[in-house]
């Protein structure tokens, strides 16, 4: 199967998230610049962390308007399995892929270290293979990852199983000690109403590997080749 | 026609930028200072016939582009 990581002018950690499906994974890969119209024939789509634009005007409000955002935007209509990490979560807020915002982190500072999250939910295809309640441990590299939406918005998302992933501290209880930016209700992550958009403000990309001090990430990209290969349990470096 | 337009995040979302400053101006002894919101300020060239079209033109820009309508709100004034 293979993966598409979509490159805008900025974007820093799409050789991460290549890297990963590619050599960690053994999948094919491609990147795919922001002025082409197609995805070549991609399973999965990752939109990658990073700086898109500079973050001028606003996180990922120039991006949303590249090109090959009309045909992210038709795969993911049609169901195609569709991670925005850091970055690419603020894109997919921008885009209206999912709902809500990625506000100033409440210090103003820019977060830079490892994080744990909570996963909410598992009947997602980025997160069928982890389990309820696990903690995974992953970095955080972000200035702007305060999720905010309107209460009725949060309303519908906690109702509906929507948020993915909660900041929490390592036993899994949300402190507000363990939110590193102020996200409301301690959203890390969440997806769209059909579940295959996934956005989430860590990055799991670079905590698939051991000697990255974490291979916790492994579990989301193990999920979507399982999702789409329906294979078993996976052997991966 | 040029048209400005002012984006500033919604009364209902907190503004740490604007809560840092007004902190600032106290330590300063501007005691009379409440609140402070911070926002965005952007001056528009536009080609357009009237001040109504200009005006159109320029919302119509704000809300696809300049303002998120999740956290933003705008006013714009055209000359």
């Amino acid at each position: 199967m293979k993966f598409a990581v979509i490159v805008f002018p900025g974007s820093n950690c799409d050789h991460d998230a290549y890297h990963t499906a590619k050599h960690v994974l053994g999948q094919d890969a491609e990147f795919i610049w922001h002025k082409e119209t197609s995805l070549n024939g991609a399973d999965v789509v990752i939109l990658p962390g990073g700086f898109s634009h500079g973050d001028y005007l606003r996180t990922g409000a120039i991006a949303r308007f590249s090109p090959v955002m009309a045909a992210v935007t038709e795969f993911a209509s049609a169901g195609g399995p569709l991670l925005g990490i850091c970055n690419g979560f603020q894109v997919l807020c921008e885009a209206k892929l999912l709902p809500g915002a990625l506000l100033r982190n409440r210090d103003l500072k820019f977060h830079c270290e490892h994080v744990c999250v909570r996963v909410e939910q598992t009947d997602t295809p980025f997160t069928s293979r982890a389990s309820r309640g696990q903690v995974l441990r992953l970095p955080i590299a972000h200035g702007e990852g305060n999720y905010y939406a309107d209460p009725s918005t949060i309303d519908e998302l906690e109702s509906s199983g929507r948020v993915l992933f909660r900041y929490c501290d390592s036993a899994g209880q949300l402190t507000d000690a363990a939110n590193p930016n102020g996200a409301l209700n301690s959203i890390a992550g969440v997806c769209n109403e059909g579940r295959n958009i996934v956005g989430l403000m860590p990055h799991p990309e670079r905590a698939c590997e051991a000697w990255l001090g974490s291979r916790d990430g492994l579990v989301m990209f193990e999920s979507v080749v399982g999702a789409l290969t329906g294979t078993g349990v996976m052997h991966t470096a | 026609m040029r048209a400005r337009v002012f984006v500033t995040l919604k009364p209902s979302v907190f503004d740490p930028q604007g809560r840092t400053i007004a902190e600032a101006l106290h330590s300063m002894g501007y005691d009379g200072v409440g609140d402070v919101r911070q926002g965005k300020y952007f001056e528009l060239e536009l080609d357009a016939p009237s001040g109504d079209k200009a005006r159109a033109m320029a919302s119509e820009i704000a809300d696809k582009l300049l303002a998120n309508p999740v956290i933003e709100s705008y006013r714009v004034e055209v000359e």
